[in-house]
């Protein structure tokens, strides 16, 4: 499957919206069926491409939100609609069931955690950051495997965290997954601490030690991964084993 | 890191890994996964970790050690043009290797 998923030339192809469902009252996950799928890597993305009608094209990059295998055969998205945006509010307030959109992928062999990797995990998500690293998780439960994984996952608000009953879920039931939310603008009302940014010490309480060399992930806004990534250099993490992806541009 | 977060303020807002769809329509194997060797400061990382300017026409490409042009990549209707003038050398691992 990872050699497929790296290997020939790549094509524009044609998927079909076969479902979609609101992860928040801003992002969208849309469920795809795309012939011929060559299956994919957690944290891979694809391509969107979008044609007017008078030819005009826009292209962004998403992130794959679902693992492979996956039961169904499709590929999910999980797209955080912005306002100013030329492509997201297209994917999450107008495409419909049924509709067509041209999609290239999947792609980028760099960010991407292989479940043939001992390593222990550490996933560090900012908003919408997020969509890789549950496609990590996600293959973890599939592949059964034993990697433990933290995720700090950093929100504004607890009505902006995305797959919330998942997570939810997967605390409980995925063994050696433990999960740190940070809540930058509102808390839950039971929460122990005021708003925060992501710092030192949540990165040195829920992270790993880096004397156990863990795998570390970070997906975010640009301020937020540069951040993280500094703090974790500055905690002794070996750069080599940090993989940050920045999603500036997906609007 | 300081030069890093200039750079930024500047309007990066991606990085290498957002060329990986260009890329792959010209080239065989990934080469966001390769390893460049920056012309400028011989800086050596995977091409996923370059500071990339998406603005259309053209993909610009930066290394985030010294700001130095690595990489340009400009689509026209029927080409692609691939400017690597700023990369010493790529290093692509092979599958299987």
């Amino acid at each position: 499957m990872a050699r497929t998923a790296v290997s020939g030339r790549l094509i524009w192809r044609a998927a079909t919206l076969v479902a979609a469902h609101w992860e928040t009252p801003t992002a969208r996950t849309l469920v795809l069926d795309v012939p011929d799928w060559p299956g994919h890597l957690p944290g891979q993305h694809v391509d969107v491409r979008l044609t007017a009608e008078d030819g005009y094209r826009a292209q962004r990059s998403y992130s794959i939100a679902s693992a492979w295998p996956h039961p169904d055969n499709r590929v999910e998205l999980t797209v955080q609609r912005l306002d100013d945006g030329e492509v997201s509010p297209y994917l999450t307030d107008t495409v419909a069931v049924g509709d067509q959109i041209e999609l290239r992928g999947p792609v980028g062999g760099w960010f991407v955690w292989r479940d043939t990797s001992p390593a222990p995990v550490l996933l560090v998500g900012g908003g919408s950051g997020m969509v890789p690293l549950m496609a990590m998780i996600r293959a973890r439960a599939t592949a059964g495997t034993k990697q433990p994984f933290h995720l700090l996952y950093s929100v504004r608000t607890p009505a902006d965290v995305l797959y919330a009953d998942e997570l939810r879920r997967r605390a409980r039931d995925d063994a050696g997954l433990d999960i740190h939310y940070i809540y930058t603008r509102k808390t839950p009302d039971d929460w122990p601490s005021p708003p925060k940014r992501i710092d030192v010490t949540a990165l040195n309480t829920y992270g790993w030690p880096p004397d156990i060399t863990p795998d570390c992930f970070v997906c975010g806004p640009t301020t937020f991964v540069e951040t993280t990534a500094d703090i974790l250099v500055a905690l002794g993490h070996d750069p080599k084993r940090i993989r940050t992806e920045r999603f500036g541009g997906t609007s | 890191m300081t030069q890093r977060s200039e750079m930024t303020r500047n309007g990066a807002a991606l990085d290498g890994n957002a060329m990986a769809g260009d890329l792959r329509e010209i080239f065989a194997v990934d080469v966001t996964a390769a390893r460049y060797m920056c012309a400028g400061c011989r800086h050596t990382d995977a091409v996923a970790t370059l500071m990339l300017w998406n603005q259309v026409p053209g993909l610009v490409a930066r290394c985030p050690n010294c700001g130095d042009v690595v990489m340009r990549v400009v689509r026209a209707p029927d080409r692609v043009y691939l400017d690597l003038r700023g990369s010493v050398r790529l290093e692509v691992p092979l599958e299987g290797g």
